[in-house]
Order: structure tokens, then sequence, then C-alpha cells
């Protein structure tokens, strides 16, 4: 079962209505205080990843629901110029934006699971899951 | 659209209530109105009250840490109080360390700690 919704990434105020957007259902959800900041922090950053390096973008966030758990997963998805080396930018640290941004580490270690899918010249597709304990 | 946030004097320190969710441009507005009011007041001190903040990403935190590091440059102590329980978990868990950095637990024990570290 998913329940879908997107807000398309164009300018700073549309990391605002993303992170909005992504709040609202952690809420919905049952999320406690804690894990609705971490869910909207890492679509915070997301979503300023692909308005600085992508230009636009979209960010999407689904319901989820596997054995009777429930979830959030947010995808961050982008027709951007992609991650040239993706092993690096997974390293804490690393930023090309001059410390804008805490990273794609930083995210991974707010959520439970994290996907980079990315292809030089043609986009980059993160999704990021949160699962309801 | 843009909201400023309002800067309250009180004797030698300027006191901040961050109220609403930050957005980039309110962010960096505020930046500059706090170090124009700096200039303007001759403030020694000044208090950022965060009680109803209950997210910080790392955009949010480098305009906090640049203003407490641009105030110290103009010779004013910064002091960020009220920090929520998940505020401090998720900026440690993205990686982000506010070092250096005046904290106390609300804004009564901010503007104490600031006074004993302006008589100092």
């Amino acid at each position: 079962m998913s329940n879908q919704s997107s807000v398309e990434i164009l300018t700073e105020w549309d990391i605002v209505a993303a992170r909005q957007l992504g709040r609202n259902v952690a809420k919905e959800l049952g999320f406690g205080t804690v894990d609705q900041a971490r869910i909207t922090t890492a679509i915070s950053e997301l979503a300023r990843n692909i308005y600085l390096y992508a230009g636009q973008g979209r960010i999407e966030i689904q319901q989820l629901t596997e054995n009777g758990v429930k979830g959030i997963l947010i995808i961050a998805a982008d027709q951007g110029p992609g991650i040239p080396d993706v092993r690096r930018v997974m390293e804490d640290g690393f930023s090309t934006s001059g410390g804008l941004g805490a990273g794609l580490p930083g995210v991974k270690r707010l959520m439970d699971e994290f996907k980079i899918e990315t292809i030089p010249g043609e986009g980059t597709d993160i999704r990021a899951t949160k699962w309801l304990r | 659209m843009n909201f400023r946030i309002p800067i309250l004097k009180l004797r030698d320190t300027l006191i901040v209530s961050i109220q609403w969710e930050l957005d980039d441009q309110t962010a960096i507005q505020f930046q500059e109105d706090l170090l124009t009011k700096l200039h303007e007041t001759s403030a020694r001190g000044v208090v950022i009250d965060l009680t109803s903040i209950d997210f910080i990403d790392s955009f949010i935190a480098k305009v906090l840490g640049d203003v407490i590091s641009m105030s110290s440059l103009m010779g004013a102590r910064v002091v960020i109080t009220g920090i929520q329980p998940a505020v401090a978990i998720t900026l440690i868990e993205l990686g982000i360390r506010l070092e250096d950095v005046m904290t106390a637990l609300d804004l009564e024990n901010g503007l104490d700690k600031l006074q004993l570290e302006l008589e100092a």
C-alpha cells in the first residue's frame, strides 16, 4: 500500500513546502517528535541538494506499510548533472558547496534505509525510508 | 512573504526569540538585522532563544554559526538557549557541531550566563 504526494523543487520556498509536507505526513503516521525532526531535516537536506546542484527536481513522500509496519519513504529525484563519485560524497566531511548542506552521510544516519542511484549527465534518485517502531 | 525576526534590547543585551520555522531568506535577513542592531545599540551580548524551533537543518545551523562568529568579531557574545531534545539529536546525527558556542537550557539561564561572561 502506498499513498503519495510530491513537491516540485524550483525555488528556496519549495524546500520549505517539501519539509512541511513531510512533517505533516510523519505526524499523521504517528512518528514521535524526534523522528519528525529527523524526517523533516532529511527532506530539507535532500531538497536543498536538488536546489543547489540540479537546479530543479522533485521530492515525493510516500506512506508505506510492510508486514504490518508503517513507514515513510522520501524520494528525491532530479535530472541534474548526477554525482560522478558516489563513494566520495558518502564520506563524512565531503562537500563541494563550501559547507552548505551536511551532505548525504548525515541524511543516511537520520533515516533507516538509504539508497542512491545516479547517472552522470542524467540525474540522481535518492530513496530514504524511516519505519515506525 | 518575508518575515523579520524581532530583536529586543534589554540594557546591554539583545534578545531574540525565533518563533517560527526559518526559511532561507528570513535566516539571512536575521543575520543582517542582528549585526546592524549590534552596531546601532553597542550591545555586548545576544541571547537567541530557540524554544519554539522543532528542527534545524544544516543551512540554518550554518547561518546561526556564522552569526555567532560575526557577532564575536564585533565584540559581542552570543548565547543560544532552549534547544529542544529533538533538535539536539538531529543536529548531532546530521554531523553538525556547533563548536565553542555558549548554550543554556532556557532564556533565564542564558541571561545569567551572559551576565557572568560579560562581568568576567
